[in-house]
């Protein structure tokens, strides 16, 4: 028996909630940024299961892309944590106010 | 078979998922995101993506949680501590808004997908010599920018991670 396209998209939105939840809720920036690796992730089971249904390898290839981008995007963001760490001894995010008004 | 399959990692997903929510402590967060994305891996392969399940084990896992890793040990950051008093209200508006996301988004999803049938996998789909005929040839143009971007990625994080110069400490 085949799994039908919908059950992926359902554990997708759930699993995007779930991230959504942590982005919000953590303080330590480090947790917050994992939270947004769980939610890029969420959309990119929902690309490849729409690839799927589809039949069209398009979806693919931006799952490909993002996963690029995610490395990019990884390598930039835990720099900036390293550099806010040295200046602030800390990375919990409701002590860096910095850029607050 | 393939329902048992599902069956058993999305359950995984979900729960690892939730675990990385949930944990104080970031490296068993990170570790849980590792189980969730190699679950991940195998539900792409259940959907018919060899290719994209053995990036997603290589470069996600191998790669970027490695990298989380180090900058985890790196900081020394220890248990995020909990906060004195009852659970803030942040913390019930996120719950709700999380579970309103979830209901109005999957009912969307489901009224979009109204009972549409998939069709069986083809040898030609599940190659991973079709990804790469398009790649090098439609997606010929974003692949070259892609790898623009990583450089100009890699370049950009070790300079800001690197340590700051004699006088630069001195005028913050």
């Amino acid at each position: 028996m085949s799994v039908p396209v919908s059950w992926y998209l359902i554990l997708a939105v759930a699993l995007f909630s779930v991230g959504v939840f942590g982005a919000l809720t953590r303080r330590s920036g480090i947790a917050i940024f994992l939270s947004i690796e769980l939610m890029l992730n969420a959309g990119n089971l929902a690309l490849v299961a729409y690839s799927r249904q589809l039949g069209d390898h398009a979806g693919q290839m931006v799952v490909f892309f993002a996963l690029a981008v995610a490395a990019a995007e990884a390598a930039v963001g835990l720099a900036l944590f390293i550099a806010i760490f040295r200046a602030r001894r800390t990375i919990d995010v409701n002590r860096i106010n910095l850029m607050r008004w | 078979m393939e329902a048992a399959v599902f069956a058993v990692f999305a359950a995984t997903a979900l729960g690892s998922a939730i675990a990385v929510v949930a944990h104080r402590n970031p490296v068993y967060s990170t570790m849980s995101l590792v189980l969730t994305l190699l679950s991940t891996a195998v539900l792409f392969v259940l959907l018919g993506s060899p290719f994209l399940a053995a990036l997603q084990v290589l470069l996600y896992t191998g790669a970027i949680l490695v990298l989380f890793l180090f900058v985890i040990m790196l900081l020394n950051v220890g248990r995020e501590r909990r906060l004195p008093g009852p659970v803030p209200a942040q913390t019930w508006v996120a719950g709700i808004g999380a579970v309103v996301l979830f209901g109005a988004t999957a009912r969307l999803l489901l009224e979009a997908q109204g009972g549409r049938t998939t069709a069986p996998l083809s040898e030609e789909f599940v190659a991973t010599r079709s990804l790469a005929e398009l790649l090098f040839s439609t997606y010929l143009l974003p692949f070259e920018v892609i790898a623009l971007l990583l450089l100009v990625a890699v370049v950009a994080a070790t300079w800001v991670a690197r340590r700051p110069s004699a006088d630069e400490e001195k005028t913050p």
